[in-house]
């Protein structure tokens, strides 16, 4: 038991030395700064589908995760743009937005279940770019842009973060704001599954009716993952509004979605880390692709269905079953 | 003794089908009552209705008094109105001692933010659910099969699982859906002593079911549904001697079909 701990406490140390000290260090050894954004985009659309994931959770496959990303862009940059808003405030008021807005509309569609919950998250993200495109406060397709990089944060006079713009290397800045929301949302994360709240979402996965005769309030509890999920999705959609300085109707798109779902997929969806290193393996992988061109897209695709193929469980069984020999 | 359950003039209509007509019984405090009756005879739509899983066109269903029909599934168990499935229904992918622990969240102290904060409460809650958990699984026999995965389980012990479900949500009334389907003669009979012990320590227990002898053996009262309709009520031995009853399983005297 105890030994287990410090395992667990040592795999956390070693993680947090890699991302906040080691990659950084390797960065600017290597002198190929450009990563920093790459890492940057990873750890974020990791927060975005770490959301998803918890939706597959409860059981429903969520292919709309796009539609909060975009939605939390475009609350955080119009609240800095036309309320003048520090970027620090409207990180998590667009992620409560976010959560609010996903209360009222998964109200009715968690009712559904499988294909049909799947089938209607997909539009979601249609409809929030078509909404993006002709609501008159989002700019249309022309977007928001020249988005000032995020200001400088103190309490009480005490200055935690600095003006992001008097840096000389912002793109660090992004990098370790990007993986220290990683971390506290893999953390909340792995806390929440391994809570009974976790046993709770698993029960609602395996069986609703049976869950509800033993007196879990399902449509609470589903809605509850649901605002979660769409918090993450938020918070990650206004960083990146927040990275690019600008924020379009296509900005995410049901593409993103689909990568978001992907993400989950490839990881493990039977593991809370699975989004994280699914979403690395997948961004770098399709960059490691680039290389042969017009066939990125075919092998690609090839490789995903070979893998789930082989892997139904993810990337993460693998370790699990090489664990269970040793 | 006194009524734990009352079903009072309950109709259930889907569109033009009249599935369950004004039907009314009430189960006793530590009784087992059995609803029996043919193929579509509404049992399964009435067992429904009680556990509130449906919502009764008119009637209703009282809980010691307190009116329980229409009320969602998951509050109507926490008022103590707790049914097991038809279906081997549990939660296949937990282990067996899990899914029993789980079932005791209607007992739980700590809130939802109490489990995520690992609060005192929530701590206490695990320990205590750990270990009504393993005796029930003692009392049902499973305890050899606490940590197996639970879709791994045979048919029999899989239907003793879903009653430990049951059991863990500590009901005023178990609603059993056909304890006995599928099983062989030593099945039902090592079923019909465990529900017995169930009523022994104190619970009430109303059941729907097919098999005859079974029922006949395990129940105080049976009452008997054709077509929607109840049709008798009363003991094993009165229900036995039932000329309405016979007719609605053995069909009618022979005059009456013209031969």
């Amino acid at each position: 038991m105890t030994r287990n701990r410090n395992m667990k406490i040592a795999s956390v140390a070693a993680f947090l030395a890699i991302v906040f000290i080691a990659v950084p260090a390797a960065i600017s050894g290597s002198g190929r700064f450009d990563l920093y954004y790459t890492l940057t985009s990873v750890a974020l659309l990791s927060i975005a589908s770490a959301g998803v994931w918890l939706t597959f959770y409860i059981g429903r496959i969520n292919i709309g995760q796009g539609a909060y990303a975009l939605m939390g862009g475009y609350v955080s940059a119009i609240l800095v743009m036309n309320y003048g808003w520090s970027f620090w405030l409207t990180l998590p008021v667009a992620g409560l937005f976010c959560a609010a807005a996903s209360v009222l509309i998964g109200l009715p569609i968690l009712r559904l279940r499988g294909v049909y919950f799947a089938m209607v998250t997909l539009v979601l993200t249609e409809v929030a770019r078509l909404l993006a495109l002709a609501l008159p406060i989002t700019n249309g397709a022309k977007g928001i842009v020249s988005i000032p990089l995020p200001g400088a944060l103190s309490v009480f006079g005490l200055t935690i973060i600095p003006d992001f713009a008097t840096l000389q290397n912002s793109r660090l800045a992004f990098y370790l704001l990007a993986v220290t929301l990683m971390v506290v949302c893999f953390g909340v994360m792995y806390r929440l599954v391994n809570s009974r709240i976790g046993k709770l979402c698993q029960s609602l996965q395996q069986n609703e009716e049976l869950a509800s005769s033993i007196g879990v309030n399902i449509a609470s509890l589903r809605i509850i993952a649901y605002a979660v999920s769409s918090f993450f999705g938020g918070v990650a959609g206004a960083i990146f509004a927040a990275i690019s300085q600008s924020i379009y109707p296509s900005s995410f798109t049901v593409t993103d979605s689909v990568n978001f779902m992907l993400n989950c997929f490839l990881g493990g969806l039977g593991y809370v880390f699975g989004p994280m290193l699914g979403t690395l393996v997948l961004y770098f992988g399709w960059d490691l692709l680039f290389q042969t061109g017009q066939f990125q897209l075919l092998i690609y695709s090839g490789l995903m269905i070979v893998l789930m193929l082989v892997l139904p469980n993810g990337l993460l069984s693998l370790a699990a079953s090489i664990r269970k020999k040793a | 003794m006194a009524e734990m359950l009352e079903v009072s003039g309950i109709t259930k209509r889907f569109g033009g089908l009249v599935a369950v007509n004004n039907i009314s019984f009430s189960v006793r405090e530590k009784e087992i009552l059995s609803v029996i009756g043919p193929n579509g005879a509404g049992k399964s739509t009435l067992f429904k209705l009680i556990s509130s899983f449906l919502k009764p066109t008119t009637g209703e269903v009282r809980l010691k008094g307190e009116r329980i029909s229409g009320m969602a599934p998951h509050i109507a168990a926490r008022k103590g109105v707790v049914r097991t499935f038809q279906e081997t229904t549990i939660f296949k992918n937990m282990s067996v001692r899990d899914n029993v622990v789980i079932a005791h969240h209607l007992r739980s102290k700590a809130g939802l933010l109490g489990f995520f904060l690992g609060t005192g409460a929530a701590k206490a809650d695990e320990v205590a659910f750990g270990a009504s958990a393993d005796e029930i699984l003692a009392l049902l026999g499973l305890s050899s099969l606490a940590n197996e995965t639970a879709r791994n389980l045979p048919h029999g012990h899989l239907r003793a699982l879903g009653i430990a479900i049951g059991l863990a949500t500590d009901p005023s009334i178990l609603l059993l859906d056909e304890p006995f389907a599928g099983m062989n003669h030593d099945e039902t009979m090592r079923m019909v002593a465990m529900v017995r012990r169930l009523r022994d320590l104190g619970l009430t227990i109303l059941l729907v079911e097919h098999d005859m002898p079974a029922v006949m053996k395990i129940s105080d009262r049976i009452v008997v549904l054709n077509f929607g309709q109840k049709i008798a009520e009363g003991t094993p031995s009165e229900i036995q001697a039932n000329e309405k009853v016979i007719e609605a399983y053995l069909g009618s005297e022979d005059e009456a079909i013209g031969l």
